[in-house]
């Protein structure tokens, strides 16, 4: 797509594109490549003196246990939020979609959430599910189940993505409600003529129907995993109990920050930009597929 | 409704009923420990009922925060956070407009090249590269500043692209009458992009007014001094031992504040605020 008409000026465009290529460059790609440098130096525990290494802190990371327990970790977690995130609010579109009454209301309370802070979603959960006060470890205690996230992987894991998915929850609702909302009526109609049930027709019709709006939210919500829940884990678990947390987000920012590994978390951060490279290219893959939807 | 079944429409109902409620539980007990002394916190289980220490609570995070933790006020920080809030929308739109103007609008060698460098930046989220950035505002000497806080964050390939979009959009005889009536590009900018932009601008404004209100990582490693704690931070820098340790009522206090202004932007202007959440994310 090009404008026909454009306009002419040896200095104008260039005036107009420098502050964003101005802040692209020294706050992008000159941190990136400084990344890959990094990437590929080994520091004294004092930082004065740094040596060339290769691919010494690559080698390094995937002979790291911890690393690789971080991959899963990971992995897990991802797939935990996006299909409890996507189901959830499927689930609640799908209502949503069908009530005539009190619609808008639905939807202004169930998407609030997506104004809270990840950090602010994983203090409320974890006060909810605090081990000596929380009133719902209380009532998990009540039930016979002993709550401690402090020291129990499994039960952190839980916990950060009840938080993760609970603040998730309004933005796939939004966007299955919008992609319910623009399904012909007329298909559904002629199923439940042809004597299709409402869950046959949301099997057969609708879901298959909805599939481009699913695809896309699951790249969005695998990216929100990786990413934005940052904040969720720094708020609550801070990676543990013995790493069941650790994300690899979380690990980078954990072994620069406070392990100050310079090398190591550099390589780390070079590995997680080519797994955001291909989650961003799987999104715009499907971009164009969906135009002609 | 295609039919009319009506057992079907009861449990709609009440699975949203149940989702409504399940999204609001954390929200409601969060109010009630604001409500209450730490004391009543403690004794397990909490009551459920709003105590009648809300604005002891609140008076206290807004002048002194918390007294075993951080004890940044919340004023202070709610300022904090609105500086964020509003410069990085404003200086997103303001970079992003200029930007799309002259790669839709001019033919100019490398026009492509900055294009593409734009683009690249959606693959390097701040998370990715946290060190290097950080180093990079450390050597400009921006730590614990406002500048430090939002100018890393404004360049967005995402707001670029959306005005890119819309320009495209714009019927090219527009352009062309301009350029008969002997207009220049900036007076074709200002008295005709600009007011036709409108809707998109008030769209990515409110999200990226919520984005900039719920940066946590980046202020977490810019800001060390407690005057520049940014409302999310200081609620994390409150949590300071294991859970009986914290004064869970002036948090909760504080989370409620910082929860606030973003949720009511959110319900208040949710047509743009749906709107900026479908176009900026396609």
């Amino acid at each position: 797509m090009e404008k026909r008409v454009v306009f002419r000026s040896a200095w104008l465009p260039y005036a107009l594109v420098a502050p964003q290529i101005a802040i692209t460059l020294v706050f992008f790609f000159w941190p990136a490549v400084q990344a890959v440098w990094y990437s590929f130096q080994l520091q004294d525990a004092f930082g004065l003196k740094s040596q060339f290494v290769g691919l010494q802190n690559y080698a390094a990371l995937f002979k790291d246990g911890n690393y690789l327990e971080s991959f899963k970790v990971t992995a897990l977690f991802s797939a935990l939020v996006a299909f409890f995130g996507l189901a959830i609010s499927l689930l609640l579109a799908t209502m949503a979609d069908r009530v005539l009454r009190g619609a808008m209301a639905y939807k202004t309370l169930l998407i609030w959430p997506y104004a809270v802070a990840p950090a602010v979603a994983g203090v409320l959960w974890a006060f909810l599910f605090a081990p000596s006060i929380g009133i719902v470890t209380y009532v998990l205690k009540g039930w016979g189940i002993n709550w401690n996230w402090i020291l129990d992987g499994d039960q952190a894991m839980l916990l950060i993505v009840i938080a993760s998915v609970w603040k998730e929850i309004s933005y796939n609702f939004l966007f299955f409600l919008a992609g319910l909302q623009s399904i012909p009526k007329s298909l559904i109609e002629a199923a439940a003529i042809d004597g299709a049930g409402p869950l046959r027709r949301f099997w057969t019709i609708v879901f298959p129907l909805l599939s481009p709006t699913t695809f896309f939210l699951l790249v969005v919500n695998c990216v929100y995993a990786f990413f934005d829940t940052f904040g969720v884990i720094d708020a609550t678990t801070q990676g543990g109990p013995a790493q069941a947390t650790n994300i690899l987000v979380y690990k980078v920012y954990h072994d620069g920050v406070k392990a100050a590994d310079l090398g190591g978390s550099s390589a780390q951060s070079v590995i997680l930009m080519f797994i955001v490279i291909a989650l961003t290219v799987a999104q715009f893959r499907f971009v164009e597929r969906k135009v002609q939807y | 409704m295609v039919e009319n079944r009506p057992w079907l429409t009861v449990i709609s109902h009440g699975v949203l009923i149940l989702g409504v409620l399940a999204v609001a539980f954390p929200l409601y007990i969060t109010f009630v420990a604001s409500t209450l002394t730490l004391e009543q916190i403690m004794q397990v289980p909490m009551q459920l009922t709003p105590g009648d220490k809300l604005i002891e609570n609140f008076s206290q995070v807004l002048s002194g925060g918390s007294t075993t933790g951080s004890k940044a006020a919340a004023s202070s920080m709610l300022v904090n956070s609105l500086v964020m809030a509003l410069a990085i929308p404003l200086g997103k739109m303001a970079i992003s407009v200029i930007s799309a103007f002259a790669i839709v609008y001019f033919r100019f060698p490398l026009r492509m090249f900055f294009f593409w460098m734009i683009f690249i930046t959606l693959m390097l989220p701040v998370e990715v590269r946290i060190i290097p950035t950080y180093k990079v505002v450390a050597d400009l000497g921006m730590l614990n500043t406002y500048a430090g806080l939002t100018v890393p964050l404004i360049a967005s390939a995402t707001a670029t692209f959306l005005f890119r979009q819309f320009f495209m959009t714009i019927p090219d005889e527009l352009a062309e009458a301009a350029r008969v009536d002997g207009a220049s590009p900036m007076r074709f900018f200002w008295d005709v992009l600009i007011p036709l932009s409108k809707t998109t601008m008030a769209a990515l404004f409110v999200i990226q007014f919520i984005y900039g209100w719920n940066q946590y990582l980046w202020p977490l490693l810019i800001t060390t001094d407690e005057s520049m704690y940014t409302t999310v931070i200081g609620i994390k820098r409150m949590i300071v031992g294991s859970d009986s340790a914290n004064e869970w009522n002036l948090i909760m206090a504080t989370a409620i504040l910082a929860m606030l202004p973003p949720a009511l932007v959110v319900m208040l202007m949710q047509k743009w605020f749906v709107k900026g959440l479908v176009e900026t994310e396609k």
